[in-house]
């Protein structure tokens, strides 16, 4: 064989090899997808919703699991967003460059990679047991903000880090102060790829069950947390109770494995169709992230 | 009565070991305009950047010798940097336009500074698009992003943008080195008027216009000052052997 036959084998080669495996990776997802829409689609009605999970298969429903989960995704996002994006502000943009803030640094990236049930025994040992908070919504809350924290600082500190020097010199050269140039120039060049980082965090952490099992969520839970908003009937007729933060809670991905351990086959096509809710979550948080993205690609780049 | 507005004392400038500036001794009078012309790499650019303490953003740079603005070292503790970046206003060698309107770019000034106005912001606008000669080309897109003007438009909305806040001292690092002739002669020509108001600090690398827009011309080499003089003496006799070759063109 001459050299460009050679070449030429090569590369059909490979193209055959890439196919292949792409295709199998499809194909599974397809197969698993497919398979969990057989099994749950007829579960998806909106008693599935509206009932607490009980003995009876065909009387089981998610709705302790979705409010649990609200619950959980809530509170994650309002300690971790802020604490998060102020971290990496101050990082990227006031903290001196020296050994130790590198050290930090090095040490922010290395905690995004940690296993998630070691958060799971910090906010058990912590939270749980220190601080007293018992297995409530508010202690699986603020694991799981622990959790997603070195994610949304990271994605915060790229996010500033592409935007170049010269707008901040621009910004500076005019006699703007240090917070003027971030909160006018900085943030709002960076929010978009902050935003898409934050999305994907939460997206992730709305799968998550270790650490949640080992803070202790419930796997069978027949009340819903207290409503914040108590309905009353004299003037202001309406109050905001935090009480429903000490309440115990579970989760999707929680409810899902108590229900795949379970023998009976009709719990199966309740997880089947638990897979499906979060499966179409997760969905439209990862698209929201993707568009946002894609908007930002579209503006006009330096 | 002219007096020196700004003055350098044997000013030293580093980027970590790497020496740029090699002690530069220079006054300039208020209300005169100075070009400052020399090859590339010679730390044109570092020096008026450290009149405005831009390049004191540059973690390791670091500064020796004296930067005197209004008789007041620009380094002293009771000087406000934010302050002085008022009062020495800047246009960079590369067009920095934020990523916002033509409109937003020049109101930045005015919002961070807390003048809401939009009378005087508007007015404002209006009048420094004129002066640098781009209002007939924006004036019916002012909402336009500013990234997608041309690379000459986005100079002279630069220009325009360190103009609309009225500084006394102007920085102008190659404002013209992306415009055309007939916008550079009206920027020359807008220089000419500003001297009125401001003391302007031109650098250039096309001889006829420091020949043509300043009162004074400084030769830089190496990041050491070779000459410094009125600028009919600097181009019709120049005392140094260096200055000459490079004004005639026999080397930079
Ligand atoms: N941020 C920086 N870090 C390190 N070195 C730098 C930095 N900026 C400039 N320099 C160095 O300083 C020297 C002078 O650069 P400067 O930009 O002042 O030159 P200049 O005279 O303005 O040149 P030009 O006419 O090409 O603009 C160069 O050798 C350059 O490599
Ligand atoms: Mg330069």
């Amino acid at each position: 064989m001459n050299r460009k036959a050679l070449n030429n084998f090569w590369d059909k080669l490979f193209k055959l090899l890439g196919i292949t495996s792409i295709s199998f990776g499809l194909l599974v997802l397809l197969a698993l997808i497919i398979d969990v829409i057989i099994d749950g689609y007829p579960r998806i009605t909106l008693n599935f919703f509206k009932s607490f999970p009980s003995r009876k298969p065909e009387m089981a429903g998610i709705l302790s699991a979705w409010v649990g989960t609200i619950w959980i995704m809530v509170i994650t996002a309002l300690i971790s967003i802020p604490i998060g994006i102020g971290a990496g502000i101050y990082l990227e943009e006031y903290a001196p460059k020296n050994k130790f803030t590198n050290f930090i640094e090095i040490n922010i990236a290395n905690l995004a990679g940690v296993p998630s049930v070691i958060y799971g025994l910090l906010g058990l040992g912590f939270f749980v047991r220190y601080m007293n908070l018992d297995r409530s919504v508010l202690a699986g809350g603020l694991t799981l903000a622990l959790l997603v924290l070195p994610v949304i600082i990271l994605s915060t500190r790229e996010a500033l880090r592409a935007i170049p020097s010269s707008i901040r010199e621009a910004s500076y050269a005019l006699g703007a102060t240090k917070w003027q140039t971030i909160r006018n120039q900085l943030l709002p060049a960076a929010i978009g790829n902050i935003l898409t980082g934050i999305i994907l965090a939460m997206s992730r952490a709305m799968g998550e069950t270790a650490p949640l099992i080992t803070v202790g969520a419930l796997t069978y839970i027949a009340f819903l947390p207290q409503n914040p908003v108590i309905i009353k009937d004299s003037f202001p007729f309406m109050g905001i109770s935090f009480q429903g933060l000490f309440d115990p809670f579970t989760v999707l991905p929680i409810q899902i494995y108590n229900w795949v351990s379970r023998p009976q086959k009709g719990f199966i096509t309740d997880a089947a169709a638990g897979i499906m809710v979060l499966l179409i979550l997760t969905l439209i948080m990862n698209s929201i992230a993707i568009f946002l993205r894609y908007q930002n690609q579209k503006r006009v780049r330096w | 009565m002219a007096k020196n507005i700004l003055e350098t004392q044997d000013l030293k400038a580093y980027f970590g070991n790497k020496q740029i500036l090699k002690g530069i001794n220079l006054a300039f009078l208020s209300n005169t305009v100075t070009a400052i012309i020399g090859p590339s790499g010679c730390g044109k650019s570092t020096f008026i950047r450290s009149i405005n303490r831009i390049n004191d953003l540059i973690p390791n740079f670091r500064i020796e010798g004296n930067i005197i603005f209004n008789d007041q070292d620009i380094h002293d503790k009771n000087v406000d940097e934010v302050d002085l970046r008022r009062k020495v206003g800047m246009v960079f060698q590369r067009p920095n336009p934020f990523p916002k309107s033509i409109y937003d770019n020049i109101a930045y000034g005015f919002n961070i500074y807390g003048i809401k106005d939009k009378y005087t912001i508007d007015a404002a606008v209006e009048n420094s698009l004129k002066k640098v000669a781009l209002w007939e080309e924006v004036k019916n897109n002012l909402s336009q992003n500013a990234l997608t003007l041309s690379g000459g438009q986005q100079q002279r909305l630069c220009f325009a943008r360190a103009l609309a806040i009225e500084p006394e001292v102007l920085l102008l690092d190659e404002p013209c080195s992306a415009i055309d002739p007939i916008s550079t002669a009206k920027i020359e020509e807008l220089i000419h008027q500003l001297k009125k108001n401001y003391t302007i600090i031109i650098v250039t690398h096309n001889m006829q216009q420091a020949a043509r827009v300043s009162d004074y011309t400084a030769f830089f080499l190496l990041g050491e000052l070779i000459e410094f003089g009125k600028t009919d003496g600097i181009f019709t006799a120049p005392k140094d052997k260096r200055t000459e070759a490079y004004i005639t063109g026999r080397f930079g």
